[in-house]
């Protein structure tokens, strides 16, 4: 068990393609960090370098305060769980998870005595004779889990291990990483590219994007504090809702001609200054006495929620709402805001303008 | 509909029979007049059933060797050619392995050059630099040896470029789970690499051992020792006699023992593609 720690680390390809461009990220002994962003972010050339698969450009790489940089994956103290499982085809499961402990020279009883643990752990005891051929997708990602926990490392590095189960496997298998997480207590660092398992399984939640840490945090505080527009519509789903606005003086803001109270709201914004206000689906809250009045163009049927589709203030905008809480039928909601949860962006640079 | 199956299932074996006979009417000839002797075959009657002389010529062809122009026992011709085509077989297997996963595993420079080198080599087969190539075997003192039979066969770029494909093939997950796993190049390759390549390796096998078995023209150039013949070469001699009658049911019976081993060698590697095919997937 050990603290990764991340220095001004930058990976520069073969013809001057900048892939991460200086990132310092430090995550505390049996800290479980997600690393997430869009495609061609850079979070996975990050993770392959903590992991040692891809060259350290500049920057410094500790696990338990040792430099790795240039130290032999084998010989870093991780273990690796990739997202096409990377199971040997022609090994039994048995021997996929015993292959690193006997290339490392552990004794044979002491090989057969973790491997019976870890699969103890997974409930995978029934198939350690069988090949991963046999195995179903759940199945296979379980030894790939078990492959990794046998290691006994000091950090567990996931590359999207779940982006090819199907939805229902994916969120039980990610219950059961995060149990895991915690009853092993081995820091972890995990890469996705879905919002939900970041937030789920974080408690350290690194937002990338373009090479660059966007925001860092408590997966709660960048939810309901994003620094940037960016981050405001990728953590979220439904996204933010982002409206084009007009500063009208402390304390306020118009989307067209509505004006909406705001609390946390940058000290040098001036009046009439034009200003882009997000608004998260389930914070604008339906109510008969509302202020704002949003007119409906038509509604989603989610089950335990209705998403409405419509306009405020000239602006198209996205609200969640327990279902039943308004007719079917509906034309116009009355809507109403915590003005502590208005949030503001720079026009230009997405930057976020609170407090 | 069933009317017109029957009568379409019928021509297609039909068909089938017709082509299998042609194709099985001379090996089968080739076998009985393996079992006549001398005369009955050279009068032109010989019957289209076997004859008495099984034994008799087998023994004879095997031990003793014809009257005439070889005087080599055939046994002998086929642990030559068992050796040639066994080494050009495990040589070529050898070297386009190690070469292919040179290629695809290793940066070094030119990398991309010693590929093209390999590949350009497709276009040169032993035929086409048989001079150059003979020079060079007769130098260095090969001629009549195995190594001089084996070794310039060997140099070709079809094994590598096969497996070439193969290692494209392994995803490069497997390479980076393997370093994780604390194994080296070595290691990778004969706990993983090798294993996923059972079956090209035996499919090679099969085809370079056929290749080399049935080699021509290079035994005939570079061996003039009886004792370094090669079968296929055997059979020719004793086929063209200058001033003695052919002894047909020799030549028949060589034939006949020419063509077992192949066929050994393909009915026993057949099933290791089988096994290959079923325990593997990538």
């Amino acid at each position: 068990m050990a603290e990764v720690s991340i220095t001004n680390v930058r990976k520069v390809y073969a013809g001057n393609i900048e892939a991460v461009k200086g990132v310092s990220i430090d995550i505390p002994d049996g800290g479980f960090c997600v690393l997430v962003g869009p495609s061609g972010c850079g979070k996975s050339t990050l993770l392959r370098m903590v992991a040692g698969l891809e060259t350290i450009t500049s920057g410094e790489c500790r696990i338990g305060g040792r430099v790795v940089n240039d130290i032999e994956p084998s010989d870093r103290d991780i273990a690796m769980v990739f997202q096409n499982y990377a199971l040997y085809p022609h090994f039994s499961v048995y021997d996929n998870m015993a292959y690193g402990l006997r290339n490392r020279g552990t004794p044979k009883d002491e090989i057969e005595r973790r491997v019976q643990e870890a699969s103890k752990i997974l409930g995978i005891e029934s198939f350690l004779q069988r090949r991963p051929r046999q195995l179903s997708g759940g199945q296979r990602q379980r030894v790939a889990m078990g492959r990794a926990i046998v290691r006994k490392p000091q950090v567990f590095l996931f590359d999207e291990p779940l982006s090819n189960l199907d939805a229902k496997l994916r969120v039980q298998m990610r219950v059961e990483i995060k149990k895991l997480q915690r009853a092993l207590g081995v820091t972890s660092i995990y890469v996705t590219h879905d919002q939900v398992e970041a937030m789920t399984l974080s408690d350290k939640l690194v937002v990338m994007s373009a090479g660059r840490v966007e925001q860092m945090g408590l997966p709660n505080d960048v939810y309901r504090k994003p620094a940037s527009r960016f981050v405001a519509t990728f953590i979220g789903s439904p996204p933010m809702n982002i409206a084009k606005g007009e500063v009208k003086g402390k304390g306020a803001v118009s989307i067209g001609d509505v004006v909406l109270p705001v609390s946390d709201m940058a000290a040098d914004l001036v009046p009439g200054a034009a200003i882009e206000v997000g608004l998260r689906p389930e914070d604008l809250i339906v109510t008969p006495n509302g202020s704002l009045t949003m007119a409906v163009d038509f509604i989603e049927e989610l089950g335990a929620t209705q998403l409405f589709h419509g306009t405020l203030g000239g602006a198209t905008l996205v609200i969640q709402a327990a279902s039943g809480l308004v007719p079917p039928d509906s034309k116009t909601l009355h809507l109403t805001i915590d003005p502590a949860k208005v949030h503001l962006f720079d026009v230009e640079t997405g930057v976020r303008r609170g407090l | 509909m069933v009317e017109n199956r029957t009568f379409g299932d019928r021509l297609a074996y039909l068909i089938l029979t017709i082509g299998v006979l042609v194709l099985a009417f001379p090996v089968y000839l080739t076998f009985v007049a393996s079992t006549w002797d001398a005369a009955t075959i050279i009068n032109g009657q010989m019957p289209l059933y076997p004859g008495p002389f099984f034994i008799e010529n087998y023994y004879r062809t095997l031990f003793i060797g014809t009257s005439g122009t070889t005087r080599e026992p055939v046994i002998n011709m086929m642990m030559n050619s068992f050796v040639m085509a066994m080494t050009i077989a495990l040589g070529k297997i050898f070297i386009s392995v190690l070469s292919a996963y040179a290629v695809i595993y290793y940066r070094f420079p030119f990398r991309m050059a010693a590929f093209w080198l390999i590949f350009l080599t497709l276009m040169l087969p032993v035929e086409v630099r048989i001079f150059p190539t003979f020079k060079v075997v007769a130098d260095i003192g090969f001629l009549d040896t195995y190594q001089g039979l084996a070794v310039p066969l060997i140099a070709s770029a079809t094994g590598t470029l096969l497996f070439r494909q193969l290692f494209m093939t392994i995803p490069d997950e497997l390479l980076e789970a393997s370093k994780i796993d604390g194994a080296g190049p070595f290691r990778f390759f004969k706990d993983t690499v090798l294993p996923l390549s059972m079956t090209t390796v035996a499919a090679l096998f099969v085809i370079q051992f056929i290749y080399g078995w049935n080699q021509y023209l290079w035994p005939l150039l570079i061996t003039t020792k009886d004792s370094m013949q090669t079968i296929v070469i055997g059979i020719k001699k004793m086929i063209v006699t200058a001033d003695a009658l052919t002894e047909w049911q020799l030549a028949m019976t060589t034939a006949v023992l020419a063509m077992l081993p192949p066929v050994v060698v393909v009915v026993l590697m057949q099933r290791l593609f089988v096994k290959g095919l079923v325990d593997q997937e990538k």
